[in-house]
């Protein structure tokens, strides 16, 4: 099972309440967390999930902006050579889910999701 | 031992989402061992328990103001002209991100959020095409803005001044109340002291030259979205206005002079009399807290004036047309509960931006609730009610608990800026999630009588990625046209105020009418106060 994961949140949203709860309750489930706050650059989370050396990335945004943001996440990824899996989650209509798990997301989790799909998915990755 | 079980199911302790336990039947004793005055409370009269006018809605129907702006600011003007075409009384206006957050519409950060949760502002020749063909005399406007609020306001007070309204009647509210921006929704700029210096200055400025206009709406409401119950909800805020208050003060302005014009935005969502009790006892312990407190003499400034409604973290994904049903209930709540303004989140907010007719239903259900059913016939109806009042009297006490408890963190801006408020509600808000998940908590549709069948959608409000770039482009030109020494000379002398501790609203108001852009003085600002770094907790 891996063991850390980089928490985010891309672009200006500041809606973080789906986050910090994701984020506890993975830490509940034996991952160690880290949470980088809001209103971070794609650049910057790229960088920190390098820094931080983590095994996996998920990317929250309630504000609409996600097929910009994650096809910059995908461009930046492999630009810097990260090849940890990065997934998606927040107000995600269904019909974008296919769009964003073809351009780099392994997956994209709507709002609505179980926790615990999340934490079976976190827990499925191989190391 | 069947029987035993049985019998102590049907005696089932039941207790608000406050933690307050709820009797199975209340009576005239329980009423008046928490308030043996009860009888003699009156609408209108100290402590305002049933209302902060003796005719309330007899007079006049609360305010109907819902939450509107998107795309470019014509875009903008054509959704409030539709809004106040289909009776509409008062205007909320909603702003994208990038002006939220002190960013023009062409800085990198601003990719793809332009005109996409709200409007987008970037000089005062955007507010003039907003609020084109609109009397704000007749229609009195409110901004959703907390991080850049002190230059939207400038941008208003600007704009009513260019068209020839006198100030000193301006009325208006912006909600710029940054406190809470820190709890939850996260339009944050500067650092904690320096951004409630900022508020402090827009009630100095208001209370000396634009005194009908109020100039911070405290929001227990995003406080309560993120997590917080409502006893916590209406501490905290208590506590924020406060706070506010004493900041004020200490400028050797009257409490007199500024308290009528702060005002409160609450959250309505959960169970029916805990949110209608929380109000109502709320209502007396802010008259008494400014009165015995503060000292206030002036009625109108112990009155906690009031836009309810909402509530989006009651509103589900699934299921959306239940959605209408819930906020017909919320709405019923508000009026119960004495509000001045009245806002609804639409049926498919869960989801996107309300589209037009969404907007509408939610317009018609207030507007049902008005005129066929007598909802607005007599005060407080009720007033009186066994249940009811015990709650009020339980949450005065509990509420003010709370807000003792935040004076043991060392107040609430210290709270705030160590991040104490923000560990505390978002643990709860993890607590009442996981609660929802394992069924403990009942949402219609999400964990019960969930539909067999796929998930029904919502149509989608598009995003305008047209009037995004016709933005940026327009911006693009008044930068080239305006004149640049003039936007240069106001622009530093922003930057002298602020480093020398003086009050910004006068030099925020030069530089917006020289057409600085937001973006332009925000940096500013920036350079002198640096940016909050965000505790984290979760």
């Amino acid at each position: 099972m891996i063991k850390k994961i980089l928490l985010a949140k891309p672009g200006l949203d500041g809606h973080d309440v789906g986050v910090k709860v994701l984020a506890h309750a993975l830490k509940n489930a034996g991952f160690e967390v880290v949470y980088t706050g809001l209103r971070k650059s794609i650049e910057d989370i790229v960088s920190r999930a390098k820094k931080e050396n983590v095994d996996a990335i998920g990317l929250s945004i309630l504000s609409g902006t996600h097929g910009i943001l994650c096809e910059k996440m995908n461009d930046e990824m492999l630009k810097s050579k990260v090849n940890v899996p990065w997934i998606v989650g927040g107000n995600i209509p269904a019909q974008d889910v296919d769009a964003l798990e073809k351009n780099g997301a392994q997956k994209a989790f709507a709002t609505g999701t179980q926790i615990e799909t999340v934490i079976e998915y976190f827990k499925s990755i191989k190391n | 031992m069947d029987t035993k079980s049985k019998s102590s199911e049907e005696v089932k302790k039941v207790y608000v989402e406050s933690g307050i336990e709820v009797k199975t039947l209340y009576t005239r004793e329980d009423v008046l061992k928490g308030n043996p005055d009860i009888d003699k409370e009156l609408p209108g009269q100290f402590p305002f328990t049933r209302g902060i006018h003796p005719l309330m809605y007899r007079k006049r129907p609360f305010t109907i103001r819902q939450y509107a702006g998107f795309a470019s600011p014509e875009e903008t003007n054509e959704r409030f002209n539709f809004l106040i075409k289909n009776g509409q009384t008062g205007l909320n206006v909603a702003f994208d991100l990038p002006t939220q957050c002190g960013l023009d519409s062409d800085d990198p950060r601003a990719l793809g959020e332009v005109g996409r949760v709200g409007m987008a502002i970037d000089t005062l020749d955007d507010f003039e095409i907003a609020f084109r063909g609109i009397d704000l005399d007749q229609i009195t406007v409110s901004m959703t803005i907390n991080g850049s609020a002190l230059v939207m306001m400038a941008m208003y007070f600007a704009l009513a001044e260019k068209r020839g309204y006198e100030l000193k009647n301006l009325r208006g509210t912006a909600q710029n109340d940054i406190l809470k921006e820190f709890i939850g929704r996260g339009t944050w700029i500067f650092p904690v002291d320096k951004s409630v210096k900022l508020v402090v200055d827009t009630i100095e400025y208001c209370a000396k030259n634009i005194p009908k206009y109020s100039p911070v709406s405290v929001c227990g409401y995003h406080i309560r979205e993120s997590g917080a119950n409502p006893i916590q909800e209406m501490a905290y805020a208590f506590c924020i206005a406060k706070a506010y208050s004493d900041e004020t003060l200490k400028r050797g302005i009257d409490i007199d002079e500024f308290a009528s014009r702060l005002s409160y935005n609450f959250d309505i969502y959960g169970n029916f009399f805990e949110q209608i009790a929380k109000f109502r006892g709320g209502r007396r312990l802010w008259s008494k807290i400014m009165r015995e407190e503060y000292c206030a003499k002036k009625a109108e400034s112990s009155w906690m004036r009031m836009i309810a409604g909402g509530g989006g973290a009651g509103l589900t994904k699934e299921q959306p047309e239940n959605n209408i049903v819930r906020t017909a209930y919320y709405a019923l709540i508000s009026a119960l509960s004495g509000t001045q303004t009245m806002a609804l989140c639409t049926y498919d907010e869960a989801f996107t931006i309300p589209t037009e007719k969404a907007a509408e239903i939610a317009l018609r259900t207030m507007q049902i609730m008005i005129h066929e059913m007598g909802i607005c016939d007599t005060v407080d109806p009720l007033g009186g009610s066994y249940y009811v009042e015990t709650l009020t009297n339980e949450f005065e006490e509990a509420i003010k608990k709370e807000m003792i408890k935040v004076d043991a963190w060392g107040g609430i801006i210290n709270a705030v800026a160590t991040g104490k408020i923000q560990e505390a509600v978002s643990h709860q808000a993890y607590e009442r999630e996981k609660n929802v998940q394992d069924g403990k908590v009942l949402k219609v549709g999400v964990n019960c009588f969930k539909d067999e069948e796929e998930a029904k959608t919502v149509e989608f409000h598009p995003y305008n990625i047209e009037a995004a770039q016709k933005q940026i482009d327009k911006l693009k030109k008044i930068k080239s046209e305006r004149e640049k020494d003039k936007v240069k000379s106001a622009l530093d002398k922003l930057k002298n105020d602020a480093i020398e501790n003086n009050n910004l609203m006068p030099a925020t108001i030069e530089a917006v009418k020289a057409y600085a852009s937001v973006g332009e003085i925000i940096s500013v600002l920036k350079e002198v106060y640096g940016e909050y770094d965000e505790p984290i907790f979760f």
